[in-house]
């Protein structure tokens, strides 16, 4: 938690200066006005009291009181944009870390807890700093002043106020306690709850088609019944806080009234006037013991929340970055080659290797294509080429440079990478087509409509509303699979790049737009370097070079007719999906 | 999607009134409860009310304890005065003094050489004087101490001895200072008992002398002094009486009240408590019930994140703020009018001054409040757009990174969270404003009351009490309104989220299926199948998707749809399965239209595997039995031998206890075994295969192919597919586009027509 407070700047420490500041203006004047208030008291119950005095003393208090406002104004407004101030900074530190992390660190993390923690959990902290640093820095300001105010005027009292206190704080703390892991089960019950609904949701149609309805509707209710259950055990435990509050509140005004009624007794006639002033003048104090006592409970209730978000908030900020940037590389030797030396690949604390000892070369011009089941290793492999991940043995070269030399900018430059899933992002046809910065100058408006006619998008791209400029919603949710996988071809074809990387990105496409789009590609890209994973054998029959991998091996390389002659995997593969026939005469 | 609902979530409702009226309405049945907790609410309210009454009797009982016993001090004055008044002095006076002024005596003063002169002048001429006037006492007053010495002589009286030199001090007295010798006083005074203490003459004379150095206007703690130093008898007979009795009961009348109260809250809040925990979960269930009466084309149309937001964050506001608001609402609006008739029967001046003193801070801060909600609602909005752009990035970072898009999107990043930063500083403030002014409002009343009050009390218009009554009648008046103000903000978030609620509950229900008494037995049905001019059009949608479908398929046959992506294949699928309702002509099952079969019996004629693969949170045979009762160990395992599943499951750490977690850790073709192996376990006359296979690798789908060969053995079966080479072998190919079926045939057949069919085969081979 300290830590994150490090994202405050120098000005931010000085507001927080400002802040205490104030408070301890704001906590004086609030200490200062029961004095008015019990002289106020004094002289109104007293039989001719002046006017003039009367009137002194509330001008007094008021401008206590108005004192007491514009302080706490300045205090809140201070608060207000410190936290503003945090939550702005730390969210942007820990969204321009999280761009910089390895897509490694991003899957270990998982995309949706990075996001939780950019949002959620940033603003919960910020709810902390918004409420607690004033509640931090008043309560034992105020507990502490209001404590030296009356320390001294009667151990009798004084022992009651603790006592109070002490009541008070072991109820709470025995409700925390009780409670607290509780809470912890209704978190979690209410995430199954979930799970079961969202469950019965994207799977209605085979909830209905097993006509489960029941099934599901049971398991929902179970989870609804202990949630339910464990919320009332929850609030009825809670329920005794407000009554008790109120009863040591209330009470400890009575016992300080029946205190002071026999010390006042007891007392010598002189010092009992001052001793009933006193009594006034201490009941309200204590008031403000306890309430700062009860705010500092309230601090720690709401602290282990956010303390959890901030060592989440942390566990990003503090991992270190795997991929380093290299020094800028102006020329090559070569161009458009992609070349692997002896390259193995694992997860830092996984056993097995997902690829071994993996070598090959893609010339300029070149179509390497990569082939093998699920789990082979194919994905992992391309995209060692942008450095999404580095190797762990060997080394991959890109012009004839190792690719951990380049700056991943420049590295980024030469490629087009076209991903197994389609990014689309919010925006227009066009800027998702133009997409990024290639080093050059910006994509012009023909060379985005060539790329989309390439991509056999045209056709869609024009029927559309406002043809290039319509409206793309975020994660192409209003355009269908295949349309966002053919924009994201386009996207890597208006780049212009020396090598083109596709990760199996034509899945989404039916048979005849693949083969066209092929086709128009290969016309496009002559002297490109393609790179491509694929699941369907007619994809890549023409492939200049095919290599097929088992479990992170390469076990063939060669042209389609080669591997059907020479690798056992290729063939079963191949023949899985067309007949003998069928491809001898292809 | 988590975006979407976000947005609305602190909306405001569309319309107030009727949400709440609903809200109303469905409380109805625990209508009880409620009653009971508001009946206390209120109650609560009013002992809140009475208390303050009480506590400032007590102030008023302990503040007696102060007032020194003025009956007890007027006593004695009068016993003194009436002990020391004039007349008494007078004659006591001349009895006293006895003064002797005979010849010899002026002869002796005369010729005595001690006294001057100047002095037996004054005697000559008074000496006339004293035998004429009645006042002798005047004159002799003139007379010089050395002469008057000489004319009395020491005596006693009232066995008290006076001396010569105390009856001129006597004579000498100044009347209005009544300052007597203390010989003479103690002639004339007696021991007294008052309030049975006795007061001896010592006392009463050191009692007298000090009342005679006081002057009127004495404040009280100098007169609380001058007490001090006066005799113990006489400060334990001023002493201000503590009525610790009468403390007591009120003490005692005040536990009871705050316990009471106390009692009242905890009820109140437990029986709170129940209802809107019992209601949430009643509004939860029903949530979950509909969701299974919607028809699917609802589901096409609305995100699961939004109806999921509905189950929890919704439901859980309203119990929420039935937990609190309510009560409080009632307490406070109790509270509120009780305060307000207390303050106006009390005194309707003070009553005004409170309400206006009050009523102005609150008028000030309502407008703060609804600025501040101005900017909630755009930080709300303010915080979507910036969320959905963090996601977008975080879920695109792959491309975001090879397409140098970084310094882009931490541009955007920026420009979004400074508007946040804006927002979120403002909104922040305002509301944070709130407590200040609160506490500045009560002061303000407070001390208008007082000033009011005493400018009231100087005029003799009220008593002290009822300053003392409006201190305590100003809290209780301000507290309530600021409860009101943010029972009806949160009330405001009810409203809306129970319209969202009730709107989901009240959305068109699929058509009721009570006038369908048709069965067909899935025993005893052959599986023949016909479509009969089948039209099927999306709501909203301007064009029909299925255009005059017909086609027949008899038992056993397989069928298979194939055709581009939105060419209609999947509907047919929903068609069949009545998950759509036909726009226009019909489907017969055995001769017998669906129209006429409920869902469920169709449901149960089928056998479904989809595209994507849908396992739950629970263990592979939880996964693989589902809802079917009466399925044994043996069955399941048997049925997963049969797809080739048994190996992987014995491979896993607990075999068919296993849970499914993690999605990774069981590959996308494990998945679709074990969906198939969930729909063979079961034997129905009819398969439908939607891409079952698509997202396997061409090897795995081998492996399926051949347990879902298996599995449409006997079986009429509908198969969507991709790959054509799935369903080369199928009895009837079904070539979709554009919602119409434009070639059918076996393989072999559409190859030969060389037409959309075999341009999408043999387009697989080239490049």
């Amino acid at each position: 938690m300290l830590k994150l407070f490090k994202n405050l700047g120098k000005k931010e420490w000085g507001m927080v200066l400002v802040c205490i500041f104030f408070i301890v203006g704001q906590v004086w004047l609030d200490l200062k006005m029961p004095d008015y208030m019990s002289e106020i008291t004094i002289l109104v119950q007293t039989e001719g009291s002046e006017m003039k005095n009367i009137l002194l003393n509330g001008g007094y208090m008021m401008a206590c009181a108005f004192g007491s406002l514009i302080a706490s104004i300045i205090v809140g407004y201070v608060a207000a944009n410190i936290a503003a101030v945090f939550s702005r900074n730390t969210r942007r530190k820990l969204f321009s870390k999280v761009t910089d992390l390895a897509i490694q660190d991003v899957k270990q993390f998982s995309t949706s807890s990075l996001i939780t923690r950019t949002t959620n959990d940033i603003t919960q902290v910020e709810m902390l700093i918004a409420m607690g640093l004033q509640l931090l820095i008043k309560a034992p300001i105020t507990a502490f002043w209001a404590i030296t105010k009356i320390l001294n005027k009667s151990w009798q009292w004084s022992m009651i106020t603790a006592i109070a206190v002490i009541v008070l704080l072991t109820v709470i703390g025995i409700l925390m306690i009780i409670v607290l892991p509780r809470f912890k089960i209704v978190q979690k019950l209410t995430d199954k709850m979930n799970g079961v609904t969202r469950e019965n949701l994207t799977g209605i149609r085979v909830v209905r088609a097993f006509n489960a309805e029941k099934y599901q509707e049971e398991k929902f209710e179970e989870v609804n019944k202990s949630l339910t259950n464990q919320q009332l055990f929850n609030q009825k435990k809670f329920a005794i806080l407000s009554p008790v509050m109120y009863m040591v509140m209330y009470g400890l005004t009575l016992a300080i009234y029946t205190v002071g009624a026999y010390l006042i007794r007891d007392a010598a006639l002189s010092s009992k006037l001052a001793l009933f002033g006193d009594m006034i003048v201490f009941s309200s104090y204590a008031m403000q013991v306890i309430m700062s006592f009860l705010m500092l409970a309230m601090i720690f209730m709401i602290l282990p929340r956010a303390s959890v978000s901030a060592k989440r908030i942390n566990e990003v900020l503090d991992t270190t970055l795997k991929i380093e940037d290299g020094t800028e590389i102006k020329e090559t030797s070569e161009v458009g080659t992609v070349e692997f030396k002896n390259v193995s690949f694992k997860y830092p604390d996984a056993e097995e290797y997902l690829l071994k000892n993996i070598s090959f070369k893609a010339n300029k011009g070149e179509t390497v294509a990569f082939i093998g089941s699920t789990g082979s290793g194919k994905s992992t492999l391309i995209n060692l080429v942008p450095r999404f991940y580095d190797v762990t043995e060997g080394e991959v070269l890109v012009d004839g440079i190792n690719v951990k030399e380049y700056k991943q900018e420049e590295l980024h430059n030469k490629i087009g990478y076209v991903p197994q899933k389609a990014v689309m992002f919010h925006g227009t046809v066009s800027s998702n087509v133009t997409y990024g910065e290639n080093g050059r100058e910006k994509i012009t408006e023909d060379k985005m409509k060539e790329a989309i006619r390439v991509a056999q998008a045209t056709d869609f791209v024009e029927k559309m509303d406002d043809k290039y400029l319509s409206h793309i919603a975020q994660g192409g949710t209003n355009i269908s699979g295949g349309q966002k996988q053919r924009l994201a071809i386009a996207r890597a074809i208006a780049r212009d790049p020396e090598i083109y990387i596709f990760d199996d990105s034509f899945s989404a496409l039916d048979y005849k737009t693949d083969s066209i789009l092929r086709h128009e590609l290969k016309k496009y890209t002559k002297d490109a370097t393609s790179l491509i994973v694929a699941q369907r054998i007619g994809t890549i029959l023409n492939a200049d070079k095919i290599i097929v991998l088992d479990r992170g091996k390469c076990v063939g390389m060669g042209t389609h007719k080669e591997l059907l002659k020479n690798c056992e995997i290729y063939k079963e593969i191949a023949y899985s999906q067309v007949t003998k026939e069928e491809l001898d005469n292809a | 999607m988590p975006n979407g609902p976000r947005g609305k979530m602190n909306g405001q409702a569309k319309d107030f009134k009727n949400a709440i009226r609903r809200l109303v309405l469905e409380l109805k049945p625990y209508k009880v409860l409620i009653f009971i907790a508001l009946i206390l609410a209120g109650l609560g309210s009013v002992l809140s009310i009475l208390a303050p009454d009480q506590l400032s009797r007590l102030t008023d009982e302990v503040s007696k304890g102060l007032i020194i016993n003025t009956e007890n001090l007027e006593e004695f004055s009068n016993k003194m005065s009436d002990r020391l008044n004039e007349e008494k002095i007078k004659t006591a006076m001349s009895e006293i003094i006895k003064l002797d002024i005979s010849e010899n005596k002026i002869k002796k003063i005369m010729s005595s050489s001690t006294i001057k002169n100047e002095d037996k002048g004054k005697l000559n001429e008074a000496l006339p004087k004293l035998q004429t006037e009645a006042d002798k006492m005047a004159i002799l007053k003139e007379l010089p101490e050395s002469i008057l010495i000489e004319f009395l002589s020491d005596s006693t009286y009232n066995k008290e001895k006076i001396t010569k030199e105390d009856k001129v001090k006597l004579i000498k007295m100044d009347q209005e200072k009544l300052n007597l010798p203390e010989s003479v006083l103690n002639s004339l005074l007696e021991p007294i008992t008052i309030d049975g203490i006795n007061i001896t003459k010592e006392d009463q004379k050191i009692t007298v002398l000090k009342l005679q150095e006081m002057n009127e206007d004495l404040s009280s703690e100098e007169l609380y002094k001058k007490i001090e130093e006066m005799p113990e008898s006489i400060q334990s007979l001023v002493e201000p009486f503590m009525d610790i009795e009468a403390i007591l009961k009120i003490v005692y009348l005040l536990v009871a009240f705050y316990l009471i109260s106390a009692l009242f809250n905890y009820i109140e809040s437990i029986s709170m408590t129940n209802v809107s925990n019992k209601f949430a979960r009643s509004l939860r269930k029903k949530i979950s019930l509909k969701i299974n009466q919607l028809p699917l084309a609802y589901f096409d149309k609305h995100q699961s994140g939004d109806i999921l937001s509905r189950v929890t964050n919704d439901v859980d506001t309203i119990a929420q703020s039935m937990n609190q608001s309510l009560s409080t609402l009632v307490s406070a609006i109790t509270l509120f009018i009780g305060t307000t008739i207390m303050m106006f029967v009390t005194n309707w001046v003070m009553a005004l001054t409170a309400i206006f003193s009050s009523l102005f801070g609150f008028i000030f801060m309502f407008g703060v409040l609804s600025k501040s909600q101005k900017y909630f609602v755009q930080r709300q909005e303010e915080l979507g757009n910036l969320n959905s752009h963090i996601e977008e990035i975080y879920s695109g970072l792959n491309v975001v990174k090879a397409y140098n898009g970084q310094n882009l999107a931490i541009k955007e990043f920026d420009e979004l969270n400074e508007r946040v930063y804006e927002c979120n500083r403002k909104s922040q403030f305002l509301s944070g404003l709130m407590m200040p002014m609160m506490n500045f409002i009560g002061n303000f009343g407070y001390v208008a009351v007082c000033i009011v009050g005493a400018l009231l009390t100087l005029n003799g218009h009220i008593s002290f009490g009822v300053i003392v009554a409006f201190i305590s009648y100003v809290r209780l008046f301000t507290s309530p309104l600021a409860q009101i103000a943010q029972a009806m903000t949160s009330l405001q978030s009810t409203a809306a989220a129970s319209e969202r609620v009730f709107e989901f509950l009240d959305e068109k229900e699929m058509e009721s299926q009570k006038d369908i008494h048709l069965e067909l037995k899935k025993e005893t049905v052959k599986g023949n199948i016909e479509f009969k001019n089948v039209v099927f059009q999306y709501e909203g949608n301007e064009k029909p998707t299925i255009k005059n479908f017909s086609a027949k398929a008899s038992s056993g046959q397989k069928i298979a749809i194939v055709g581009p992506t939105g060419a209609g294949k999947t509907t047919m699928v929903n068609l069949l399965m009545k998950f759509y309702e036909l726009t226009d002509g019909e489907i017969l099952i055995d001769g017998i239209s669906t129209k006429h079969l409920t869902r469920e019996n169709i449901h149960s004629l089928f056998t479904m595997v989809l595209q994507d693969t849908w396992l739950f949170e629970g263990t592979v045979k939880e996964n693989i039995k589902y809802n079917r009762k009466n399925i044994s160990e043996e069955r399941i395992k048997e049925v997963c031998e049969f797809v080739g599943l048994d190996h992987f499951i014995k491979t896993m750490p607990e075999g068919y206890n296993s849970m499914i977690q993690d999605i990774d850790s069981v590959s996308s073709g494990q998945r679709q075994l074990m969906t198939i192996a969930r729909g063979m376990i079961e034997d129905a006359p009819f398969l439908i295969l939607d891409e079952a296979t698509s997202n396997v690798d061409t090897r795995t789908e081998e492996l399926v192919q051949k347990a879902m060969d298996k599995l449409t053995e006997g079986k009429t079966s509908f198969i969507i597919a991709h790959r054509l080479s799935t369903i080369k072998n199928a009895d009837l190919i079904l070539v979709m586009k554009d919602g119409n079926i434009i070639e059918t045939g076996n393989h072999e057949e559409l190859m030969k027509q060389k037409g959309f069919y075999a341009d999408l085969y043999n387009s697989q081979f080239e490049l």
